[in-house]
Parts: structure tokens; C-alpha cells; sequence
């Protein structure tokens, strides 16, 4: 199916079963343990090896010699996979770094090699006993230090300079100025679930059980690395342990448990060790972003620029975090630019709406910042600066645009009204009381989606796709979707996800899977009504389909007697036109944040939280609440305490485990606030929904930053915002 | 209902690599829910699964050190002869094949693998197999089944208490240990009186769960399915 031209009204309009805050469908499987992630299959794998992964001691430089001999005589030892003896490989499309390195270093913990044995206590006892030498060389691992070596790189979605009207003539023009730099540093997605694959073959052919959130994607770049073909490679994710994106890609665990199961002639079953998950695999980068905004005495703006720094392996992507800039806020003369120079730290890569996590982290300090030259309050400077049309291309209106109304909302179930624009002002005891705000930000992206439907004869429809549910809610909002189309109860409905023998879908990122996967179940359906109508005798434009059955005028015949005893498929997919080129396809939000600020150390806590957000049809409220109120969580993480520390000198970040890279627990997070405004958009799909899950994460930090300012009147620019860096400032305090 | 069994011989595994054809059995087996389905790879899930997977291993490898340790898991006489090194985490997911009980960090960090030992929780990824002779271990799949939820699973499940689901076994594990802790009267760090019965606030109840990390970020949601199984407001 080719979705062209606006959505019309359809059969998911009905709303009986899509829109509903229905719970997971594999809820009792996840709270009973009975949900079998990637390393626990023991359903399908027996007598599996284990393989232990050694990674690099150096950043940068090479392996001189490696001795095996003792870790090879070792109990229980079976094999140990190194690049001198894996073969040649290559490397996939979406791999920066080799994910197994050596001779040459790229960085620090790259994988070196895996021992594999018949416990995983023996092979970690082996591993133990792998001796490298290394003949180490100089990195840069510093972003300040190397940043003006920065070469412009193209971000995911735009190019590298962007320009419109006079941007230095206006600002200099401009009676209010801000001219700020912020910085963001490295943050790792810390999912749950470590890395884990299971591998086996059978004769040429590779079936992998991993942990990964886009199926096609993984297929291709195992195949491409092995130098076999993608007919011969089957990944199965059937639960993702959580990804953010960092498991987007083929990853060392994957690989080197097919080269291990290759050796052994045994399946071989990979987990990457925590500590080394943080500097073996990807992160979201450090950035450093200068923002220069120029406003008339009114609080129009009339100049607004924006400028980021980052830093990659050669060949990586630059984050992308001035994206936003070029949409959010009206202006008539406008640039971006985009610098990215070499750094030897591990990959950075996509991290939770990458570009714009970062740049509204940036970017909504810097508009409360200009608010308060104005003397406006924050959510009237940015009210006044909203626009319904794509600011560099006025002839491109937003599909749906409902910032504002988020705002007003938010502002009044927050209780804005009551806050004290003066900083500094609000005590609670020992507590300084701060509130913030800050606009959610993050483009709607929509991605080719297949699906294939069954019908039974018992009248029960199985969804089959590639589609991965990450947390995501993916396996409840398909059945949702499946059942609104074919007129049957939700309990009618069986899903079948994450397998490379399903068609191909849009997979788990960006947002985009939701909508897409939705659309494209939606789509195979309609093929499916088709055949049951023509089965049936009638006209597929005027049958109905409800109650299990197939209706029109006065005749209704069951479902079921469809499927006969052979059962009936459809299969098909959508593919996007040009609406997303056509309109400007993005969803929005209003963050609203009250902290209090121990007085005399500066503890911060974080009291309550607000999100209000427009994204399209929301397609299950329970679901996608939970999208919002968790991105919401990462975003105080990002606040407040997530900072991969990089050893400048070793090229390393330091705090690579669960109890140094601090991420927000219980204690952290108070009961959490959310509402969805109204919206459908046709434009996006036939689903007329939008991304949500990446919204969530977008101004949340900023939102933090705005209201720690308003309770204390320092104003930090460097995340996260540690006590440290208010203390010297802090005002006295009686 | 034929009992399922988890070791599959290498015929029955290599028919599975084949592709689709294994989903059959599994469809058939979901029917039989009345929930609409979630359904993966080829063995049918159920509480009956956990039948012990493999024989106990004795084979001894020169230079390893075995012992036997006997326990109860989930209400049932466990013998195992284990590498001494194994923690109570592999003995239970590698061993045992209970899988519910996950590792997230293997370092005492995160509480995936949170489980209640002789009514503690513990970590059990910081505790060797071998010091647990004679205990009394529940894990998440003694504490209910799909079909009859254990009331915190179920208050997990209506308040979306959970995303990607892999911390939700030591969440949930870690909420009944958390209720049981308030009733003995243990306090915590939070109490304000050390003397009075702690009660179950929504600052006591998250800072004793503050050992079980989420990060996909479902702690306002855990807070109230736990809130509501006490019988509190969040």
C-alpha cells in the first residue's frame, strides 16, 4: 500500500479497540519471568558453550603479540576466536568500528577476543588468563581540545550549514541579545538487558537469538561481516531487554558468538559483561553548543543560530543537535552548522532521539535565558515565537502543530501562574522551590512497514513481522490494530514479532515504529478483508467486519468461515509518499518541572513532574503514557547525574558500570504527571499517529536546568547539573 | 496437558533453525489463553516448563572445584553438583532453566536479579550457589503464573509497571520482600523514627526499592502498583 494523500476515514477510526488503555498483552509473560529474552532459550538451544569477551586494555595502537597458551589450558576451554584466527571479515554498513579489533586498536575495550567454554565460570576463569602485549599510540580523546579541528558533517536530516536571511547582520542588529555555549557530555543507554546473543548453526546456515531492535538491519550487516549470504543469516528477538538505540546495530556479542559456534561446533551463547558494555559499544556523544539569539524589544525573534561541536571515530555521524533550531521557533534570519572531529573514544552513535535530546538540552536553557532579558515570561516568549510553517521554507506548514495548547494546558495543571519569576525567592524549610519549563521537541519520522496476516478457521488472527517490541508496547498496540481491522475481540488476536522470517518492518527507533509497524499491520489487513470478502461473496467496499463477523446489508456470515480449512494470508506493507516532504511531520510537548535546592549543599530533588504532550493518535494511552513518564525519567538522569567521565589521558570512560554511571532509581523520580492533547493527523499514516517515545526525553533537562535557576539563581550550562557546580554560587541563606 | 520438556534433541533443534514450521505447536498452545497472545519460538511457556533441564552435571573437569548443594526453589527439593564458583543467579538460569530471575550488571548493581531467600531479598548474582544449602529460594516464577498472578504481578500489569520487562522479576521480587520488611518493622534510611512501626510512604516505599533499577523508566508506575497491593494512595 502507497500512502499518498491524506488519510481518510477508515476502519481504525472506529476506536473500538485502537485508543483504549488496554494492558500489555504480554504483561503476565514479563511479570511472571515466563518472557524468554536473547540468553535464555534454552527452549530452543541445548547444551550451548559460553564465550567470555576480552576487550581492549589500550585506546589506541595496536597488538603486538596475544598468549593463548595458558587460557587454551585451561579447564573447560574450548576455543579462543581472535582476529588472527577468525578469517577475514568485514565490517557492516552500520558499524563504525571492527566489532572484533586487532591487530590495529581503535578503542578502548574494542573486543579482542572471546574464549569460549563449557561453562560460563570457565570461560571467564580463561579469559582471565589471555595475555596482550601492546604497542600503544597517541589519541585524542579531549572534544575542548580538538573541537576547532572539526570538519563539517551533514546530521540525520539536514546538511551541515544551514542559512537563512542575514543571520550576522540581524543579530548584531538585534536590541536583545544572548550569545551562550552549553555543553552535554558522553551518556550511555544503560538498558537492562546486556548485549546477548545466542548463536548455531546448521551447515552454512546462522540463526542468531539477540538482542536487537531492527531485524532487517541486523541480517544484512551479519551477513556482510561473515561474507555469507543474508538467505543463510536468521536473527530472533522476540523481547529486547530495552535498547535506546544502542541496539540499532550488530554488535561484538552477535558476531563473535556465530565465530565461537563456528569453532565449536556448538551453539555458543554471548552476554557482555557490564563493564565492558560502556566503552566496547556505542553512546550518545558529548557536545559542545553555542546559541546566539537576537529578539526585538518585544520579544520577537528576529536572529537565531545555532552551532554544535562533536566529536567521533573517523567515519562516525555527528549528533545532529542543532536539528530542532531550525524548526521550533520563528525568525526571519536563521543558521546552523555542524562541526565533527576525530576522537578515539568508542562509537558514538544514536542514543534516544538523537540531534534533538541533546539540543534541547541546549537550546530551551537558552530560550528561558533570553525570556528573562526580555522580561517575558518563558512560556510567553515562546508562544509569541511559534509558527505553524516550517520558519526556513514558509510555503511547508506542520502537519499538526499544537505547541501552544500544550503550554497552556501545562501551564494551567501545573499551577504556572503561581510562580515566582524572581529566583530564589520560594522556601520549603531547608528546600529553595524552583519550577521550569521547557517545549518537547522531536520530528515524526515514518519507515517503509511489511506485515502478513492469517486468519484460522477457529477465526483467530496472527500478525507475523520483524517488528521488535523494546518496551515499547509494540506486541499490545499490533493486537490493538489487528483486531480493530478484522472486527475481532483482542483475545482473537495472536502477535508474533522480532524473526527474520517475517516480513520486514520499519523495526524499533527513532520514534518511528509505532506509527509505521501499526500502518503496515493496518495495510496487510486490508488485503486480508479483501480475501475474506471475496471468499464470502461480498463487495470488500461495503462489508463491515464486527463481532467476529463479515456484515453487509442484511446477510452476515462468521469470520471464520473465511479461513476454511487451509486458513487465509495476506501479506503487505505501506511505503510513505511524499506528506513528510509536503508538510513538516513533527510532535510536541510542554515540560513542566518543580525542584527543590538544599540550601545548604545544594542537593537537588526533583518534586514534581508534568508533561503535556500532541503527537498524533495516541493508539493505546496506557502504553504510550509509559513512553512519556520513562522518557521523562532519562531526562532527569540526563539533568542531573548522567555523565560518561572520559580519561583523557588513557582514552577511556572511567565509570563504566551500573554503580558508577548513575542513572535515576526509585528515590529519584516522584509521581510523575502526563496528558495527551486531542490529535489525529492524517498526513503521518493511516494509523493517524505519531512518534511518542522520543518526544518524551526532549526539554526534559532543560526543564530541570530552568527550574534549579529558579530556585537559586545559578545558572549552569554544563550538564549534568551536579551540586558542585551551584555551591560557590549559592546564595546566602540565613 | 503432556508435560513440555526443555532439552530438545539436536533432530527437533535443527527442525526449529528450518524456520516457520516450529510456530505451530506454539500457536496451538497460545489458543488456548484467553488473553490475545504474544507468541515466540517453539516451546509452549508455562509454570510446568521449569521441570529441571538438564541432569545434574557431575562430570568433574580436572582442576574445577564441584560441590553438591541442595535447596528449595519455588517450593521443591533442588540437588545440584556445581562448578564452586557459580553464583546462585547461574545456578538458577543456567542450571535450573529459571530464567525469570535476570542479569543486568552481575555485580550487585542494578537488581535484576533480586530474589527472596529464607524471606530476604538478596542479589543473587553476589552470592555463590554453594553458600545456600538447605535454604528456602523463591523466585518470580514461584510467586505466580501466567494464568494465576500473584497480586503484585497483577498490580504490575494494571499499572504498566514495567516497559522492556527485564528488571520487572527483581522489581517484583523486591516489592512483596519490601511489604514483608515494613510489617517485621525494619526501618530504612528514610524513617524518621527508628523506634516506630515504619509506614509504607511513598518516600519509604522509594528508597527501599531504590536497589532495583528501571531504566526504561516505569518507577512512578511500580510506585503505584506497590502502593496499591499495600493498600496506601501512591
Amino acid at each position: 500500500m502507497k500512502f499518498e494523500t491524506a488519510a481518510t476515514t477508515n476502519p481504525i477510526d472506529q476506536l473500538k479497540v485502537i485508543g483504549k488503555p488496554l494492558s500489555r498483552i504480554d504483561g503476565p509473560l514479563k511479570t511472571t519471568g515466563m518472557a524468554p529474552y536473547a540468553y535464555e532459550r534454552h527452549d530452543v538451544v541445548s547444551n550451548p558453550a559460553y564465550g567470555y569477551v576480552v576487550g581492549s586494555a589500550i585506546a589506541k595502537g595496536r597488538i603486538a603479540s596475544i598468549d593463548l597458551g595458558k587460557a587454551k589450558a585451561a579447564p573447560g576451554v574450548l576455543a579462543i576466536i581472535t582476529a588472527e584466527n577468525a578469517g577475514k571479515l568485514g565490517k557492516g554498513d552500520r558499524n563504525t568500528a571492527k566489532l572484533l579489533g586487532g591487530p590495529e586498536i581503535e578503542h578502548y575495550h574494542q573486543a579482542i577476543a572471546l574464549v569460549v567454554a563449557d561453562s560460563f565460570e570457565q570461560a571467564r576463569a580463561g579469559a582471565e588468563l589471555v595475555h596482550v602485549d601492546y604497542v600503544k599510540a597517541e589519541g585524542a580523546f579531549d572534544l575542548e581540545a580538538v573541537k576547532d579541528t572539526g570538519k563539517p558533517r551533514a546530521p540525520f536530516g539536514g546538511p551541515a550549514d544551514t542559512a537563512v536571511g542575514d543571520f550576522d547582520r540581524a543579530f548584531a542588529a538585534a536590541p536583545v541579545r544572548l550569545d551562550a555555549t552549553y555543553t552535554t557530555p558522553d551518556q550511555a543507554h544503560a538498558m537492562m538487558e546486556p548485549h546477548a546473543s545466542i548463536a548455531a548453526w546448521n551447515g552454512d546456515k546462522l540463526t542468531l537469538w539477540t538482542s536487537n531492535q531492527m531485524i532487517a538491519w541486523g541480517v544484512g550487516d551479519v551477513a556482510k561481516t561473515l561474507d555469507i549470504p543474508k538467505e543463510n543469516v536468521r536473527l530472533v528477538s522476540s523481547f529486547v531487554g530495552g535498547g535506546f538505540g544502542g541496539k540499532l546495530f550488530l554488535r561484538s556479542d552477535a558476531l563473535l558468538a556465530a565465530l565461537g559456534a563456528r569453532v565449536v561446533g556448538r551453539p555458543v551463547k554471548v552476554a557482555l559483561q557490564r563493564p565492558l558494555m560502556f566503552n566496547n559499544t556505542t553512546h550518545r556523544p558529548a557536545t559542545i553548543q553555542r546559541i546566539r539569539i537576537g529578539a526585538s524589544r518585544d520579544g520577537k525573534i528576529t536572529a537565531i543560530g545555532h552551532e554544535e561541536w562533536s566529536g567521533n571515530l573517523p567515519d562516525g555521524r555527528a549528533e545532529g543537535a542543532v536539528s530542532q533550531t531550525r524548526l521550533l521557533y520563528a525568525g526571519a534570519n536563521r543558521m546552523t552548522a555542524t562541526r565533527l572531529a576525530a576522537l578515539d573514544l568508542a562509537e558514538g552513535n544514536a542514543m534516544r532521539a538523537p540531534g534533538e535530546a541533546s539540543g534541547m538540552m541546549a537550546l530551551e536553557i537558552a530560550i528561558d535565558e533570553m525570556a528573562e532579558k526580555l522580561g517575558l515570561d518563558p512560556i510567553e516568549f515562546r508562544i509569541l515565537n511559534d509558527t505553524q510553517i516550517d520558519p526556513e521554507r514558509p510555503t511547508r506548514p506542520f502537519s499538526q502543530r499544537q505547541l501552544t495548547e500544550c503550554f497552556r494546558t501545562g501551564a494551567e495543571r501545573f499551577g504556572w501562574s503561581k510562580r515566582d519569576p524572581r529566583p530564589g525567592r520560594v522556601r520549603d524549610g531547608r528546600w529553595m522551590i524552583g519550577i521550569g519549563t521547557a517545549a518537547a521537541f522531536r520530528n515524526n519520522l515514518v519507515v517503509k512497514s511489511a506485515a502478513r496476516v492469517r486468519l484460522d478457521r477457529s477465526g483467530i488472527v496472527t500478525v507475523e513481522t520483524d517488528m521488535t517490541d523494546i518496551g515499547t508496547g509494540s506486541y499490545t498496540i499490533i493486537a490493538q490494530t489487528a483486531a480493530e481491522m478484522m472486527g475481532v475481540p483482542l483475545e482473537k488476536v495472536v502477535v508474533r514479532l522480532g524473526d527474520s522470517t517475517f516480513p520486514v518492518s520499519s523495526g524499533s527507533g527513532g520514534q518511528f515504529g509505532g506509527n509505521s509497524s501499526t500502518a503496515g499491520v493496518y495495510a496487510a489487513c486490508v488485503k486480508l478483508r479483501e480475501a475474506v470478502a471475496q471468499k464470502l461473496g461480498f463487495n470488500s467496499a461495503e462489508a463491515e467486519f464486527a463481532d467476529g463477523e463479515v456484515r453487509a446489508g442484511n446477510r452476515r456470515v462468521p469470520l471464520a468461515e473465511a479461513a476454511a480449512d487451509a486458513g487465509l494470508t495476506a501479506e503487505d506493507g505501506v511505503e510513505f509518499g511524499d506528506l513528510d516532504k509536503k508538510y513538516q511531520q513533527s510532535t510536541f510537548g510542554a515540560h513542566f518541572v518543580e525542584v527543590g535546592v538544599d540550601a545548604a549543599t545544594a542537593e537537588i530533588r526533583v518534586r514534581r513532574m508534568l508533561a503535556v504532550c500532541a503527537a498524533g493518535r495516541i493508539l493505546n494511552p496506557k502504553t504510550a503514557r509509559s513512553q512519556v513518564i520513562g522518557a521523562m525519567t532519562m531526562g532527569v538522569g540526563a539533568a542531573l547525574m548522567e555523565e560518561l567521565v572520559v580519561d583523557k589521558r588513557k582514552g577511556f570512560f572511567v565509570n563504566h558500570d551500573l554503580a558508577a554511571y548513575e542513572v535515576p532509581v526509585h528515590a529519584d523520580i516522584p509521581r510523575q504527571e502526563m496528558f495527551f492533547l486531542d490529535e489525529t493527523d492524517p498526513m503521518s499514516s493511516p494509523m493517524k499517529a505519531k512518534g511518542v517515545a522520543e518526544l518524551g526525553i526532549c526539554g526534559v533537562a532543560s526543564a530541570v536546568a530552568n527550574a534549579v535557576y529558579n530556585a537559586t539563581g545559578v545558572r549552569v550550562r554544563d550538564y549534568p547539573i551536579t551540586l558542585d557546580k551551584l555551591l560557590e554560587q549559592m546564595p546566602d541563606v540565613g | 496437558m503432556v508435560a513440555p520438556k526443555l532439552i530438545r534433541t539436536t533432530a527437533e533443534w535443527e527442525h526449529d533453525m528450518q524456520g516457520p514450521s516450529d510456530f505451530e505447536l506454539s500457536r496451538r498452545k497460545m489458543l488456548l489463553g484467553t488473553a490475545a497472545s504474544v507468541a515466540f519460538g517453539a516451546a509452549p511457556w508455562s509454570a510446568d516448563a521449569q521441570t529441571p533441564a538438564i541432569p545434574v552435571q557431575t562430570a568433574t573437569a580436572p582442576g574445577i572445584s564441584m560441590s553438591k548443594v541442595s535447596f528449595n526453589v519455588n517450593g521443591r527439593m533442588r540437588e545440584l553438583a556445581l562448578d564452586t564458583r557459580t553464583t546462585l543467579l547461574d545456578a538458577l538460569r543456567e542450571h535450573l532453566h529459571l530464567t525469570g530471575s535476570k542479569k543486568g550488571c552481575d555485580h550487585g548493581q542494578c537488581g535484576a536479579c533480586t530474589v527472596i531467600v529464607g524471606g530476604r531479598r538478596i542479589n543473587s548474582c553476589l552470592t555463590l550457589a554453594v553458600m545456600h544449602e538447605g535454604d528456602s529460594i523463591t523466585t518470580i516464577e514461584g510467586l505466580g503464573t501466567p494464568d494465576n498472578l500473584h497480586p503484585m504481578q497483577a498490580a504490575f500489569v494494571k499499572h504498566d509497571g514495567y516497559q522492556c520487562g527485564y528488571c520487572t522479576p527483581g522489581q517484583i521480587c523486591s516489592a512483596v520482600a519490601v511489604l514483608d520488611e515494613v510489617k517485621a518493622g525494619i526501618p530504612s534510611h528514610v524513617s524518621a523514627d527508628l523506634n516506630a512501626p515504619p509506614q509504607l510512604t511513598n518516600a519509604e516505599l522509594r528508597e527501599r526499592m531504590s536497589g532495583n533499577i528501571c531504566r526504561c523508566g516505569a518507577y512512578s508506575n511500580i510506585a503505584e502498583a506497590i502502593s496499591e497491593v499495600a493498600g496506601r494512595p501512591a
